[in-house]
């Protein structure tokens, strides 16, 4: 009589190839090999469901039957490794960069890493962002020495894509038209509540956030932000940095 | 074993309300929280609130102050013959800690391998090996909770030709050895009865219906295997099949009412759907009721 050990069950349900464990039968001691592949399927379609679910933009991109089979080989080779399938499949735009079918959808691996972002923001702990009346009170002087407190849920990205705006028209945001001038988008993602935002940035923003977020002063951040872009609009950028709940408490 | 015994009297016990209960889905979340509904209690699989915060804390915590609360695991692979998941476990117990659920149960079947997480819920032989482990595993969860946790019957598709034990004597056997309740999903006694061509009403005589603190009720998909057999798969994408709401009215009426689930996990229909199928448990339930105070 066969004794199966879990692993060579496990490893015939992630094979495709591989025979049925021997010792396995149908009711009647026949072998049965569509019945096994209830729990190979159960296995395969539920992770490829899971991605599909995290990356409902990429998944719409290249098509639903293209990205079960693009999850499919993501899934053999990056199985997930908690029972907690929240965070399964973070790396995956680091996958779709280098999976060669979609090497000429460049952007894809950025929309990718958009719609990371947004799951992590949707789980990320709650806390209370700073009060957007804020500036109004604090003394101009001392504004340049504050530092900010990052938001858990809050994410810069970068992208020489316009990835907000192809997230947007294949996120039901937006209709879906050519886009005439491709420029790079940044793009700052925060849950200051309970709804995930999506903020485009003005020119110098991302090295004015990034900057902030590494703990450094607002000075720094503006001088970040003016080296790479001259016509940085500290204003707006100050403004977005309490509307949008991306901090949680300033030091003065 | 006196030691384990005083250990057993310890743990808190499963305690949900004899009434219908609803699977929560976080797309029912504003139909539910419009108003009171006809339902005794929420379930939800806790790996979906292992996450720091957001909406899906935001929800439980909003129904938890409504409704008494079923938290049922479906990761922590009790029946895998390794060693469980520490890390996980400590997740579930933050989780129960978090919010107090009047129940906690999870499956006899295994789903992680090694470090894999294979997201199924995997048959395994019963012997007096596998018996030994999954009794002490259910030990452990319950040492670490601080709880009694309830043991689910699995749907199966295949048969290992080396178990030794029936499935009902084995499930009888763990819950005598650790003290833990049995969770009888009545659609999985059906699923899995008619797939090994057993009778599903001598399953349920030889269930240990004692020990039974819930039942889950939830609907399947027909196929045919190789040999051109009935091949069922719990798949829980439609409302309770007939024989599975004659079977449950069967239980209910040896053992009287008790908290019963309504799952419906795939092709989710709107709230009125769901919660009509509860209202169908409620009515068998008062039934039950009615029959033993008559």
């Amino acid at each position: 009589m066969a004794i199966i050990t879990q692993a060579s069950f496990a490893t015939a349900l992630r094979d495709e190839t591989a025979p049925v464990p021997h010792g396995l039968a149908a009711w009647n001691g026949e072998p049965s090999p569509r019945r096994f592949a209830v729990y190979r399927n159960n296995v395969a379609a539920s992770l490829r469901q899971a991605l599909a679910e995290r990356y409902p933009a990429t998944e719409r991109i290249v098509g639903a039957e293209f990205f079960a089979a693009m999850a499919g080989v993501y899934v053999a080779k990056h199985p997930p490794r908690s029972p907690v399938l929240l965070s399964y499949g973070t790396d995956f735009a680091e996958f779709l960069a280098g999976f060669e079918p979609v090497q000429e959808l460049a952007y894809l691996p950025d929309v990718a890493r958009l719609e990371a972002a947004r799951g992590n923001a949707y789980h990320a702990a709650d806390a209370a962002p700073l009060a957007a009346a804020l500036l109004a009170e604090i003394d101009a002087r001392y504004l340049e020495e504050a530092m900010l407190l990052p938001h858990p849920s809050l994410c810069v990205l970068r992208s020489p894509h316009p990835v907000v705006t192809i997230w947007e028209m294949n996120a039901g945001r937006a209709d879906a038209q050519p886009i005439m001038e491709w420029r790079g988008e940044d793009v700052l993602v925060v849950r200051p509540r309970m709804t995930v935002e999506v903020h485009r940035l003005g020119a110098g923003g991302a090295a004015f956030f990034t900057t902030l977020v590494q703990g450094r002063p607002l000075g720094d951040a503006a001088c970040a932000a003016t080296a790479e872009a001259d016509d940085f609009d500290l204003t707006a950028h100050l403004a977005l940095m309490l509307a949008s709940g991306a901090f949680t408490a300033i030091r003065l | 074993m006196k030691a384990s015994h005083i250990e057993v009297l310890r743990l808190e016990a499963s305690r949900l309300p004899r009434r219908a209960g609803v699977g929560f889905k976080p797309e029912h979340f504003l139909a539910i929280d419009i108003e009171p509904q006809p339902v005794g209690f929420f379930e939800v699989h806790a790996e979906n609130y292992m996450g720091a915060g957001g909406p899906p804390h935001a929800q439980l915590a909003r129904l938890r102050a409504d409704y008494a609360l079923s938290i049922h695991g479906v990761g922590l692979s009790i029946g895998a013959m390794q060693p469980l998941d520490r890390t996980h476990l400590a997740r579930l117990k933050a989780l129960c800690e978090r919010y107090q659920p009047e129940s906690f149960s999870e499956h006899l079947a295994w789903s992680t391998h090694d470090t894999v997480f294979l997201n199924d819920l995997l048959p395994l032989p019963y012997t007096e090996e596998t018996l030994a482990v999954v009794a002490a595993h259910v030990d452990e969860v319950q040492t670490a909770l601080g709880r009694e946790m309830l043991l689910e019957n699995p749907a199966t598709y295949l048969l290992f030709e080396e178990s030794t034990i029936e499935e009902t004597d084995f499930l009888a056997d763990v819950a005598r050895r650790t003290g833990c309740g049995l969770l009888l999903d009545v659609n999985n006694v059906f699923v899995a009865a008619t797939n090994h061509h057993l009778d599903p009403w001598a399953y349920l005589a030889r269930f240990p219906l004692d020990r039974v603190r819930e039942i889950h009720l939830s609907g399947h998909s027909e196929t045919v295997d190789d040999h051109g057999a009935p091949l069922l798969i719990d798949s829980h994408d439609t409302p309770v099949r007939d024989p599975v709401w004659s079977l449950y009215e069967e239980v209910i009426g040896r053992i009287g009412p008790v908290a019963t689930l309504i799952e419906w996990d795939n092709d989710i229909p709107e709230w009125p759907v769901l919660r009509a199928e509860a209202e169908a448990a409620n009515a068998l339930l008062l039934d039950t009721v009615a029959r033993q105070v008559a």
